[in-house]
């Protein structure tokens, strides 16, 4: 690690950012430059690098969350062209394990940002509703083009699961209320959360 | 299900004609006994009064004795063999009750014959056939279907729990049963401690294995899956090691002698034994790899090489009194990596199998050999001591469950929960393993060994059926508390994006624990290891081999069925155009998410189904086999559309296109006019590739090397269609490529004909694969294949 101490105060500036480690900063910062090619900047095609995203049905909506300007709280819409190590933090800050110690406050806010990630990932348009046909998209992608469903049976699933979710609002779905509604069975907090790289646990098996 | 009732009752009518003749030769047996003794004499007699010997040759003879052993040993594998099936034959079973209960039941019964007929059984089982011979087996088919990945993530906690958790139990076992003995009133006073302390230690041996078929129905969390399969897997080792030791120590004669210098140095042999099996193992790991690459031309002997090595290795590290149970299980876990990718395919199998094979035979024998040793006479019975032993086994497994997981918690990311622990702790149970030591003490040096013997076959019998069976119905319970609502379909939607999700994002940050261990170590095997163990350049992504290896067996089966195995699928009429608001009915709702489990692709599933008795598919296949499918269904989708070009190719450069192959077919016909209007299709079709220019050159190159097979006006033409091409799904160009990429990386295959086609054909290489599998295809399918297809291609 040899940039660590020239890059130490661009680590804490990071800390403060994003509220990762200095170790988790590094780790991160190591894997962008393995998947960038040591390069400053990530492009598209260097997530070509991850063989097993190849079997993942949602890469390409994966992709495009790391690259949306509204996860990188860079605007309101579009894409980016390319991400730099900073963006690259933001985007995995949103799945750091909610630290149970915070204020009641500090976790529902986690808990509304990843769900603010999670919308923008079903919201392809950036128009900030879902709606039908994005809706379907998206499970069209998780079916993945079986040949054996027509358009016609995802449309019609994803027709009742908007029927099950908003009983008024049948034809979109506003952030913040309807999708909460959707989510709140599940529990977002131990679901969706990576485990970074936990010092201690590496300590002890080395 | 009559014929499943006819092949149960079929099997139990086979079993019963096996005791029947299992109880005439006994009988026989006893009368050959009484004959042979006096055999002896009428041989006398024979010479004596027979004044013509030669002339006297008996036309029918029955010497039992010369085949008694082989005989009998087949004899009781082939009963519990057929009591397996019959196990199987009744699907609930396995999930009820782990295949161990069945196994000790067979022996029980056999044991039953043996000690009613008053017949001398075979002396199958003693020190040295166990370690040498039975022993072996299982431990190198523990080693070999380890699931290495899992493993190695959590190695720290299974160390500490492994290690330190047989340590706890055998010492607190021991020392508590001591101090049981020290009361008078149970006359249990000439057992030293010692003795106590050799017994905690061999009873303290879970099994675990045995009930993981259990959890295999109730899908426990990987987690908690790899804790109990890495016990069981350090658990012999440190067992055997632990006993052995302690022997050792008992034949010093005299309690008084052994210091505290004794003392350490046992804990330094303990540390070296387990190392230095390690290394033997990983050693004869390497030998038997680098030998695999030489051995193309006589793939006969591949098998052979993989077992006899990792036998020497156990052997070896035996000599040495390493601990051999490690240093086969290193050598498996080594040597599977690159044996499997040097062997052919008909070698890779066999080894697989055979390891079952030989595991399970050496499993039933020491089960039966169990059974036959529960009917007999020589138990000694002592109420004190049995139910202590039993009471301290749970008392001494739940302080160190509790004990150890609250210590590990706090360095886990992700604690273990009470439920979980529970869980653990429920599942000690106790096999074949412990039941072997107790039995080899030597009596020498324990005059109490009944009793040894009878209690561990008290806990055993306890632990596996009662603990056994109840197991299941334990794990649902505390699993459906956790969820016991059922879930809508967007939850389901939900859960299922979350998961890919989750799976994506920790494939993009590398993130495994430990990666960088396993990032180093994966670059050192990339950079050395492999050029030197493995055969050819073979193609480094597993993905890319593991296909190669699915596509030989689906182009074999492609080739003799005709017809690709999918999943039958019916679509919920009542399900479409839902006008207005209108609540779904259930059925709808059950028929929408039966669809959608059916269909949904399968997350990356870390929870590996591990099964002892059984080979079923890795997960892994399994998922790369679902993909394979897909895109080979894909591929057949786009090649009816009229050759995978949405955009409406005229009829007339198909035709040039396809000069050298028939096209005579009349179901191309009607093929054809299903390929006008499909531009709204294309979004249910991710295999319908989109390629831009830079993968144009890599096709290029690809289509050079397979220059002899195409025609090269159509290459050429090929190449202007792929310039041509669109960008339909923007977002998917970049994994197409990607894709394209990786299999470009792949060296030709030896087939030729459909699996290359079938794997890079849908995706970016465009038609020219595609033509020839469609070629390849209809030659092999013919009518029937279309047919099949034709109801699902119902447009609108």
């Amino acid at each position: 690690m040899g940039t660590a101490h020239a890059a130490s105060e661009e680590v804490r500036e990071l800390q403060g950012k994003t509220d990762f480690s200095s170790d988790q900063i590094e780790h991160l910062h190591w894997r962008f430059k393995q998947l960038s090619g040591d390069q400053p900047i990530i492009r598209k095609e260097n997530f070509n690098n991850v063989p097993d995203l190849e079997l993942n049905p949602i890469r390409s909506k994966i992709f495009r969350a790391f690259f949306d300007n509204r996860n990188l709280r860079k605007g309101p819409s579009g894409l980016a062209d390319e991400i730099n190590f900073e963006d690259f933090l933001t985007i995995m800050s949103y799945f750091r394990p909610i630290d149970t110690t915070m204020g009641e406050e500090q976790v529902e806010l986690s808990r509304k940002e990843k769900l603010r990630f999670l919308f923008h990932m079903y919201n392809s348009d950036s128009d900030g509703r879902i709606t039908l046909g994005e809706y379907q998209n998206v499970v069209e992608e998780l079916l993945s083009g079986n040949p054996h469903i027509e358009k016609e049976s995802a449309r019609s699933i994803a027709d009742g699961a908007t029927m099950e979710v908003a009983s008024v609002c049948m034809g979109q779905m506003e952030p913040d209320q309807d999708f909460l509604k959707i989510w709140q069975g599940i529990n977002i907090e131990t679901k969706m959360n990576v485990r970074f790289l936990n010092m201690e646990t590496m300590a002890l098996c080395h | 299900m009559a014929l499943q009732m006819f092949m149960t009752f079929g099997s139990w009518n086979c079993l019963l004609l096996l005791v029947a003749l299992e109880y005439s030769k006994a009988s026989s047996d006893v009368n050959e006994s009484a004959n042979s003794t006096a055999q002896h004499a009428p041989n006398a007699w024979f010479a004596a009064s027979s004044s013509e010997p030669d002339e006297r040759i008996s036309v029918f003879e029955l010497d039992y004795d010369y085949v008694q052993i082989p005989y009998e040993v087949t004899l009781w594998i082939l009963l519990a063999s057929l009591a397996k099936i019959g196990f199987h034959l009744y699907h609930k079973l396995p999930g009820l009750m782990p295949e161990s209960c069945l196994l000790i039941l067979v022996g029980a019964l056999v044991g039953g014959i043996i000690f009613g007929t008053d017949h001398k059984s075979p002396p199958v089982m003693d020190s040295s056939i166990y370690f040498l011979y039975l022993l072996p087996p299982i431990v190198l088919e523990g080693g070999y279907f380890m699931p290495t990945r899992p493993f190695f993530e959590n190695i720290g906690s299974i160390l500490w729990w492994a290690v330190l958790g047989a340590l706890i139990n055998a010492l607190g076992i021991g020392l508590s049963l001591y101090l049981i003995c020290q009361v008078q009133a149970f006359g249990l006073g000439d057992v030293n401690l010692l003795q106590n302390l050799l017994f905690g230690s061999l009873i303290s041996a879970v099994d675990p294995v045995a009930v993981l078929a259990v959890f295999e129905e109730a899908r426990v969390n990987e987690q908690l899956y790899m804790m109990i399969f890495g016990e069981a897997l350090l658990n012999d080792g440190i067992t055997v090691v632990l006993y052995n030791m302690l022997i050792a120590f008992t034949k010093m004669h005299k309690f008084e002698d052994i210091e505290p210098v004794d003392i350490l140095a046992g804990c330094a042999r303990f540390i070296i034994v387990g190392v230095g099996g390690v290394m033997f193992g990983i050693v004869f790991g390497f030998i038997s790899a680098f030998i695999t690459r030489f051995t193309q031309n006589i793939s006969a002997i591949e098998p052979l090489i993989v077992f006899m090595f990792s036998y020497l290795s156990y052997l070896a590290a035996e000599t040495l009194y390493l601990s051999g149970i490690l240093a086969i299980t290193a050598c498996a876990v080594t040597m599977k990596k690159y044996v499997e990718e040097n062997v052919s395919q008909t070698s890779y199998t066999t080894i697989k199998y055979f390891m079952k094979m030989l595991s399970s035979v050496s499993e039933t024998l020491i089960f039966i050999f169990m059974g036959v040793s529960t009917v007999g006479k020589n138990h000694e019975w002592n109420w004190a001591f049995i139910c202590f032993t039993l009471a301290f086994c749970q008392i001494w497994r739940a302080i160190s469950v509790f004990a150890l997981f609250y210590v590990s918690n706090q360095f886990r990311t992700f604690p273990f929960s009470i439920k979980d622990q529970c869980i653990i702790f429920y599942s000690g149970v106790r096999g074949a393993g412990s039941f072997s030591l107790a039995f080899l003490l030597p009596l020498s040096l324990f005059p109490r060994k009944k009793m040894f013997v009878t209690a561990t076959l008290v806990v055993i019998y306890f632990t596996v059926f009662i603990q056994g069976i109840t197991i299941g119905p334990l794990v649902r319970y505390l699993d459906v508390k956790k969820t016991n609502k059922k879930e809508s379909i967007n939850e389901e939607l939900h859960i299922r994006l979350m998961d890919h999700l989750k799976a994506g994002i920790e494939d993009v940050c590398g993130h495994w624990s430990h990666y960088q261990v396993r990032d180093k170590f994966k670059k050192f095997d990339h950079r050395y290891l492999r050029k030197i163990l493995i055969r050819e350049n073979l193609p480094k992504s597993s993905i890319v081999s593991l296909y190669k290896k699915l596509e030989m067996k689906q182009a074999i089966e492609m080739v003799e069925t005709g017809i690709l195995s999918s999943t039958a699928f019916s679509i919920p009429h009542q399900a479409q155009r839902i006008q207005g608001i209108k609540r779904l009915s259930p059925e709808d709702v059950e028929s929408i998410r039966d669809i959608l489990t059916c269909n949904m692709y399968q997350v990356r599933q870390r929870t590996l189904s591990y099964n002892k008795y059984n080979l079923k598919p890795q997960t892994s296949e399994k998922q790369a086999k679902e993909i394979l499918i897909r895109r080979q269904n894909t591929l057949r989708e786009s090649m009816r559309k009229g050759h995978s070009l949405p955009w409406g190719k005229p009829a007339g450069t198909k035709n040039i296109r396809y000069l050298s192959f028939p096209y005579g077919n009349p179901q191309s016909a009607g093929r054809d006019t299903r390929a006008a209007g499909f531009s709204d299709d294309d979004g249910s079709n991710p295999g319908s590739p989109s390629i831009t220019f830079s993968a144009h050159s890599r096709i290029r190159s690809l289509q050079k090397q397979q220059a002899p097979e195409i025609i090269p006006m159509k290459s050429l033409r090929r190449g202007g269609k792929t310039l041509s091409f669109g960008y339909q799904r923007s977002t998917s160009q970049e994994e197409h490529m990607g894709g394209s990429r990786r299999v470009a990386l792949r060296p030709k295959p030896p087939f030729h004909a459909v699996d290359e086609e079938g794997e890079s054909g849908g995706e970016s290489e465009g038609e020219a694969f595609a033509v020839r599998s469609r070629w390849t295809t209809d030659r092999g399918h013919g009518r029937d294949y279309h047919r099949s297809h034709s109801p699902l291609l119902q447009r609108k």
